[in-house]
C-alpha cells in the first residue's frame, strides 16, 4: 500500500472539488424562463477528474521533495544548451533559413499570424527592458503602443504623411509619452507603480474613447495604408509578405540593440536598479536617468510596435488597448523568463500562434489559457530560459594603472 | 432632497462595495505581497452563487427575509471556499518564487475562473432578483435614502466594524497582523503562517462576497465578466488608501466611490473612471505611499 | 552524434510544417460560407446567435441536397469582436476559399475584416454591424447588412420621440461603444434638428461599471422629459431599474440593442411603457415564426440577440447564390441587388450600398411584457 495516503489524500480533494463546483457546474438556473437543469454528469466528470489529477500532483511534489534540493544557481537543460555553441549555432542557422522560406511556402493566414506574432515579439522585448531589465512592473505598457498606433493613423489621416516617416515619429511619441508617465512614478516603488501605470493606460484609452473630435472615438480609425513598397502597389498576399519581412528586419534590429544595450552601463545600471535599489544608488547611480531611459526605451520599441499594428490591421479603435492587452505582454515577457530575449521570443510566439492554432478547441480556448498560465507558473516559475548571470571582468587595455598612492 | 444630497448617497453607496472587496486585496497583499487579481473573480462566484441558490429557493415558493438569509449564507460560504482553494492551487507553490511569478499566475486564474462561469453557466446578463423583503422601515425612509442604498451601507459599516474588531482583538487576529508585519518572525514565535494565510483568504473571499450580493441585488443583473471592473477599481482603491492598511483600504474605497459619483455629477460621466485613475495618480505623487500607508523607509 | 540528432529532428519538423500547410488546401467541392464574429468573451452573446441560425439553414439545405448541386459548408471563426482578431480570421477565411461571409458582429471587427475581403472578392453580410460608413462611404461595395445602420434609426427615433410623443427635452445617453455612441451621435443630431427641442444631457455611461445611480441622479435633475439611450440591454435595464425604484416617470427611448425579449425580463416591471425601435412586426411573419420554433426545437431556448437579423442574412444569400446559379462575386452581387428573397424580416433585396431595402423599421413599446409594435 505504496500510494495509500496519497490515494486517500485525492479522495478527500475530489470530493471537496465536488462540493466546490457543485453550484456552479452541475445547476443552471434559467431565470428568465424559471427552469433548473440538473447536470449530474459534470459531477462525476469532476470528482473522477480532480481525483486523477490531485494524485498525480502529489506524486510530483513528492518526487521533486525526494529529490535531491536544487540549488538556485542551477539552470534548466533548455538553458544550458541555449548557452552552449555547439548547439546553438545550427540551431540559429535553422532559424534563419525557415524564417526566410516561410513566407514562401505557408498560406496567406499563415503568414498573417506570423506576422501578428511577431508584432508581440516587439512589445515583449520592449516591455521586457523595463520589467525584466530594470525591474519596473509596468501593468499600462499597452499605453505606448497604443500611442505608436494613433500616432500613425492620426497624422497620416490629417496629414497624408507616410508609413516611413511616422514609423519614428511614432517611436518618439512614444518615448515622450514614456517619459511624462515615468517622471510622475519615479518615487513609487514595486506596486504602487504597478497600479499607477495601470491607471495612465486606462485614462488614454478612456479618452481616446471619448474625445471623439480628437480620435474618432469607439468607432475608430479605418482605411489605414498599409506600408508603401517604393510606390508599388502590392497585392494583398504580397503585402502580407512585405509586411511580415519587414516585421522580422524590425525583430532582429530589435533583439540586436537589445542585446547591446543589456551589457552597456545603462543595462548593467538596470539589472543593479532591479536587484538592489538602495544600494545602486549607494555605489553612485544616476536611479532617475535609469529609471526614465528603462521607461522610455521600453516604450519607443512599444511604439513602433503600434505602427506597424495600425499599418498591419488597417483600422484601430480603443477597444484594442485594454488591460487585458496589458496583461498578455506581461505574461510574455514572464513566461520567457525574465530578462531572456531568446525566453521571450519563445514565449511571445507560443502565447499568440498557440492560441490561434488552437481555435478548434472553441470556447475551451480560453479556459486552457488560463490553466495553462497558472500550471506554467507552478512548475517553471523562472520562465522557460533562465538568463544566466553574466560575469563581468574589469580589463584595462594598455598598461596596468598605477597603483593608488596612499597618503602616508 | 437636493442634487448634492443625492450624489453623496450614490458615492458612498458605490465605495462601501470597493472598500468590501479592496479590504480582501489589502489583507492578502499585506501578508503575501501579491495583488491578487483573482479576487474580483471571487466577488463574482459569489453573486452567481447567491443567484443560483436564490433562484431555485424562490422557485420553491420561498420569498422575503429566509431566501435572503439562505442564499447569502452559502454565497459567503462558497466564495470563501473558492478563495482558499484559488490559494492552494495558484499562489501556495509559488511561495518561493520572484514576485512576478504568483502576479501571472493571479492573472491566469482570474481568466481561467471568468471562463469557467461562462462556460457552466451562461455568457449572458442574467436578471438579479432584489432579495430585500419589503419593509415597513425602508419605505418609510425611501424618500431620504433608496431601500438598497441604505442596506448596503450599513451591512458595510457593520461588516467593516466586526472585522476591524476581529483583528484587534481575537487571537486569529493578532497572528494576522503579525505575519503581515514579518512573516519570518511570526512563523519564530509560533505562528502557523500557513493556516493564516488560508484564513485570510476565507475572510478576504468572504467579504468580497457579501460585496457581491449587496451590488448584484441593487443593480439587478450580473454575468461572468462583472468581477473584472469591480476588482480594477477595488485594487485601485486598496492602493489609494495604502496597500497592505485596513482602514486604508476602507478610506480608499470611499474616496474613490464619492470621485466617482461627484466627478459624473459635476462634470461628466464619459470620464467617470478617469475621476478615480487621476485622483490615484495625484494622492500617490504627493504620498507615494498611499493615504494610511505607512511611509516604509528602507533600510539596508 | 548529439547534432546528427538536432537536423533530423529538424527535418522532421520541417516536413511536419509542410504537412500542416498543405492540409490548408482545398478538400471537397462544396460551397462554403465563413461565420465570423464574437463567439467566446464578453460579447459571446451577440455572436453566437448568427452561428446557430446559419447552422440551422446549413443543415436544412443539405438535407434537402445542398445548392447548386453542391453541399455547404460552414467555416466558423470568433474574433471576440476584436479588430486584430478579426484581420487573421479575415485572411483565414479567405485562405480556406470562402465564398461569402456571414458577419461580422461588431463595427470596428467589421470594419478591420472588410478589406481583406474586399481584395479577395468576398461578399459580406453583417446581421448587426450598424456603422453608416460601412454602407455609405463607398469603400465597402462587397458589404451588406440586414440590420438599420445608426443614421436611420436615430432619426426614426428622434422623429418619434419629436412628433409622434411631441417631447420637447432630452438626455441623450450611450455605453460609449462603437454601436451605442453611433446612435446617440445620430438621435441628438437629429433631435437638435428641431429648433424647440433641447437636449440637457449628452453623457456616456461605464458599461460594467459597480452602479449608476450617480447618471441617474443627473438626469433626474436635468429636468429631462425623455431618455434617448444608445447601446444594448444590459446596462439599459439597469439605468430604467434605477430609474423607476427612484419614482422617476421620463420617458425611456433606445434602439434595436434594447428591443430584446430578455431586457424585459431583466429589467421586470421597469421595463413597461419602454420605447425601443426595431424591424417591423415579426411575431405574425411565419418565417420568423418557423425559424424561432427551429431554434427552440435544435438547442431548447430562446434565440439571442440578432438571431433573425442573421437568419435573414443566410437565406438572402443563398438565395441570392441559387439565384445566380454561380458562386461568383459578381452575379452574387448583382443577385443580392436584383432578387428579393423573403425572410423573417420581410421580403428583402439590397441597395446600391448595401443596406437591406424591405426591413420595415417600427416603434414597439412595452405592455404587459411585450414588445407591441406602434401603429
Amino acid at each position: 500500500m505504496k500510494f495509500f495516503p496519497e490515494l486517500k489524500k485525492s479522495f478527500v480533494i475530489a470530493l471537496w472539488f465536488m462540493l466546490l463546483t457543485f453550484p456552479v457546474l452541475v445547476i443552471r438556473v434559467n431565470t428568465i424562463e424559471n427552469i433548473v437543469v440538473w447536470r449530474w454528469i459534470n459531477l462525476a466528470v469532476i470528482g473522477s477528474a480532480a481525483f486523477v489529477l490531485s494524485f498525480l500532483w502529489q506524486l510530483y511534489w513528492r518526487r521533486k521533495s525526494a529529490a535531491a534540493p536544487v540549488s538556485v544557481a542551477q539552470t534548466s537543460a533548455l538553458t544550458r544548451r541555449m548557452s552552449d555553441p555547439k548547439f546553438y549555432r545550427p540551431f540559429l542557422i535553422v532559424i534563419a533559413a525557415l524564417t526566410l522560406v516561410f513566407p514562401f511556402v505557408a498560406s496567406h493566414y499563415q503568414i498573417n499570424i506570423m506576422t501578428t506574432a511577431l508584432i508581440y515579439v516587439m512589445l515583449g522585448l520592449g516591455l521586457n527592458i523595463e520589467v525584466g531589465l530594470a525591474g519596473l512592473l509596468d501593468l499600462g505598457y499597452v499605453a505606448f503602443y497604443a500611442v505608436g498606433a494613433y500616432s500613425y493613423a492620426l497624422l497620416n489621416y490629417h496629414f497624408g504623411l507616410g508609413f516611413w516617416t511616422l514609423l519614428p515619429v511614432g517611436a518618439l511619441l512614444a518615448a515622450f509619452f514614456g517619459i511624462l508617465v515615468g517622471f510622475p512614478v519615479l518615487r513609487l516603488r514595486g506596486d504602487y507603480l504597478a497600479i499607477v501605470t495601470l491607471a495612465f493606460a486606462e485614462i488614454l484609452r478612456l479618452v481616446l474613447e471619448n474625445w471623439n473630435a480628437f480620435s474618432f472615438g469607439p468607432s475608430g480609425i479605418s482605411n489605414i495604408p498599409r506600408p508603401g513598397f517604393f510606390g508599388i502597389d502590392l497585392t494583398l498576399e504580397q503585402s502580407a509578405v512585405y509586411m511580415y519581412f519587414l516585421l522580422v528586419a524590425l525583430c532582429v534590429l530589435t533583439i540586436f540593440v537589445i542585446h547591446r544595450i543589456q551589457h552597456s552601463r545603462i543595462g548593467r545600471a538596470w539589472v543593479a536598479l532591479r536587484e538592489d535599489e538602495l544600494a545602486c544608488q549607494a555605489m553612485g547611480i544616476d536611479k532617475t536617468r535609469a529609471k526614465l531611459a528603462a521607461f522610455a526605451l521600453g516604450a519607443t520599441w512599444a511604439g513602433m510596435a503600434g505602427v506597424l499594428f495600425a499599418a498591419k490591421t488597417t483600422f484601430i479603435n480603443p477597444a484594442s488597448f485594454t488591460f487585458l492587452e496589458s496583461a498578455m505582454i506581461l505574461a510574455i515577457v514572464v513566461l520567457g523568463g525574465m530578462g531572456s530575449i531568446v525566453g521571450v521570443i519563445i514565449a511571445a510566439l507560443a502565447i499568440i500562434l498557440l492560441p490561434e492554432y488552437l481555435r478548434v478547441l472553441g470556447d475551451y480556448r480560453m479556459i486552457l489559457f488560463g490553466a495553462a498560465l497558472i500550471l506554467m507558473m507552478i512548475f517553471r516559475p523562472r520562465g522557460l530560459i533562465t538568463p544566466a548571470g553574466k560575469t563581468y571582468e574589469f580589463r584595462c587595455s594598455g598598461k596596468p594603472a598605477a597603483p593608488e598612492k596612499r597618503l602616508p | 432632497m437636493n442634487f448634492f444630497w443625492d450624489l453623496l448617497l450614490g458615492g458612498l453607496t458605490r465605495g462601501s462595495i470597493y472598500a468590501l472587496i479592496a479590504l480582501g486585496y489589502t489583507m492578502v497583499y499585506g501578508i503575501l505581497q501579491l495583488i491578487n487579481f483573482a479576487h474580483g473573480e471571487i466577488y463574482m462566484l459569489g453573486a452567481f452563487t447567491a443567484l443560483i441558490v436564490a433562484s431555485i429557493l424562490t422557485m420553491q415558493g420561498l420569498t422575503g427575509l429566509p431566501v435572503l438569509i439562505l442564499a447569502g449564507l452559502v454565497a459567503v460560504l462558497y466564495a470563501s471556499a473558492y478563495g482558499f482553494t484559488v490559494e492552494k492551487i495558484a499562489y501556495k507553490p509559488l511561495r518561493q518564487a520572484s514576485r512576478l511569478s504568483p502576479l501571472i499566475s493571479a492573472i491566469g486564474m482570474s481568466i481561467f475562473l471568468q471562463n469557467y462561469v461562462m462556460l457552466a453557466q451562461t455568457s449572458d446578463f442574467l436578471p438579479f432578483p432584489n432579495l430585500l423583503p419589503p419593509s415597513d422601515f425602508l419605505d418609510a425612509i425611501s424618500v431620504w435614502i433608496g431601500p438598497s442604498d441604505f442596506v448596503i451601507i450599513v451591512t458595510s459599516a457593520v461588516v467593516m466594524i466586526a472585522l476591524s474588531l476581529l483583528l484587534k482583538f481575537t487571537k486569529m487576529g493578532r497572528a494576522m497582523r503579525a505575519t503581515a508585519q514579518d512573516r519570518e518572525m511570526a512563523m519564530l514565535t509560533g505562528v502557523d503562517v500557513n493556516r493564516i494565510i488560508s484564513r485570510t483568504f476565507i475572510i478576504g473571499s468572504a467579504l468580497a462576497a457579501i460585496g457581491g450580493i449587496l451590488i448584484a441585488s441593487h443593480v439587478g443583473r450580473i454575468n461572468f465578466y462583472i468581477g473584472f471592473n469591480a476588482g480594477i477599481k477595488a485594487f485601485t482603491a486598496a492602493v489609494l488608501g495604502g496597500i497592505g492598511s485596513i482602514p486604508g483600504a476602507m478610506l480608499g474605497g470611499l474616496v474613490l466611490g464619492l470621485a466617482e459619483s461627484f466627478g459624473t455629477g459635476y462634470i461628466s460621466s464619459d470620464y467617470e473612471s478617469v475621476f478615480a485613475f487621476a485622483i490615484l495618480i495625484l494622492i500617490l505623487i504627493f504620498k507615494p505611499d498611499g493615504i494610511l500607508g505607512r511611509s516604509s523607509q528602507q533600510k539596508v | 552524434m548529439k547534432n546528427k540528432n538536432l537536423f533530423r529532428w529538424t527535418a522532421v519538423a520541417v516536413l511536419l510544417f509542410f504537412f500542416v500547410a498543405a492540409s490548408y488546401a482545398e478538400k471537397a467541392d462544396t460551397i462554403k460560407i465563413g461565420v465570423a464574429g464574437s463567439h467566446t468573451g464578453d460579447l459571446a452573446s451577440y455572436g453566437l446567435p448568427s452561428v446557430r441560425a446559419a447552422e440551422l439553414i446549413v443543415k436544412n439545405l443539405n438535407a434537402k441536397g445542398g445548392l447548386l448541386g453542391k453541399k455547404l459548408e460552414l467555416i466558423v471563426e470568433d474574433e471576440a469582436c476584436k479588430p486584430e482578431l478579426a484581420t487573421n480570421v479575415a485572411t483565414k477565411l479567405v485562405s480556406a476559399h470562402a465564398h461569402a461571409v456571414i458577419g461580422h458582429i461588431c463595427s470596428g471587427a467589421t470594419k478591420a475584416a472588410l478589406g481583406t475581403y474586399k481584395d479577395a472578392g468576398i461578399i459580406v453580410i453583417s446581421p448587426s454591424a450598424t456603422s453608416p460608413e460601412l454602407t455609405h462611404s463607398g469603400q465597402y461595395p462587397n458589404f451588406h447588412r440586414t440590420i438599420a445602420p445608426d443614421d436611420a434609426q436615430g432619426k426614426l427615433v428622434a422623429d418619434f420621440a419629436t412628433k409622434t410623443l411631441k417631447l420637447r427635452k432630452f438626455a441623450v445617453l450611450h455605453d460609449k461603444g462603437d454601436y451605442g455612441k453611433g446612435f446617440a451621435e445620430y438621435a441628438k443630431k437629429f433631435l437638435e434638428a428641431s429648433p424647440e427641442v433641447k437636449v440637457v444631457l449628452y453623457e456616456g455611461l461605464t458599461p460594467g461599471a459597480v452602479d449608476y445611480s450617480a447618471i441617474v441622479q443627473k438626469i433626474r435633475y436635468s429636468g429631462a422629459e425623455a431618455v434617448v439611450y444608445g447601446g444594448y440591454h444590459p446596462e439599459a435595464a439597469s439605468v430604467v431599474q434605477l430609474m423607476r425604484r427612484r419614482n422617476m416617470k421620463t420617458v425611456f427611448i433606445s434602439d434595436d440593442g434594447v428591443k430584446d425579449q430578455t431586457f424585459i425580463k431583466v429589467a421586470g416591471r421597469a421595463a413597461e411603457g419602454v420605447y425601443a425601435s426595431g424591424p417591423k412586426d415579426t411575431t405574425k411573419n411565419p418565417l420568423a415564426i418557423a425559424a424561432i420554433s427551429e431554434h427552440k426545437k435544435a438547442y431548447g431556448a430562446e434565440p439571442g440577440a440578432f438571431y433573425l437579423n442573421a437568419y435573414s442574412a443566410t437565406l438572402a444569400l443563398v438565395n441570392a447564390i441559387a439565384k445566380a446559379k454561380s458562386t461568383k462575386y459578381a452575379a452574387v452581387h448583382k443577385a443580392l441587388r436584383t432578387y428579393p428573397t423573403d425572410t423573417p424580416l420581410g421580403k428583402i433585396k439590397f441597395s446600391v450600398g448595401g443596406d437591406a431595402i424591405g426591413v420595415g423599421f417600427s416603434m414597439y413599446q412595452v405592455k404587459n411584457g411585450v414588445y407591441t409594435e406602434i401603429k
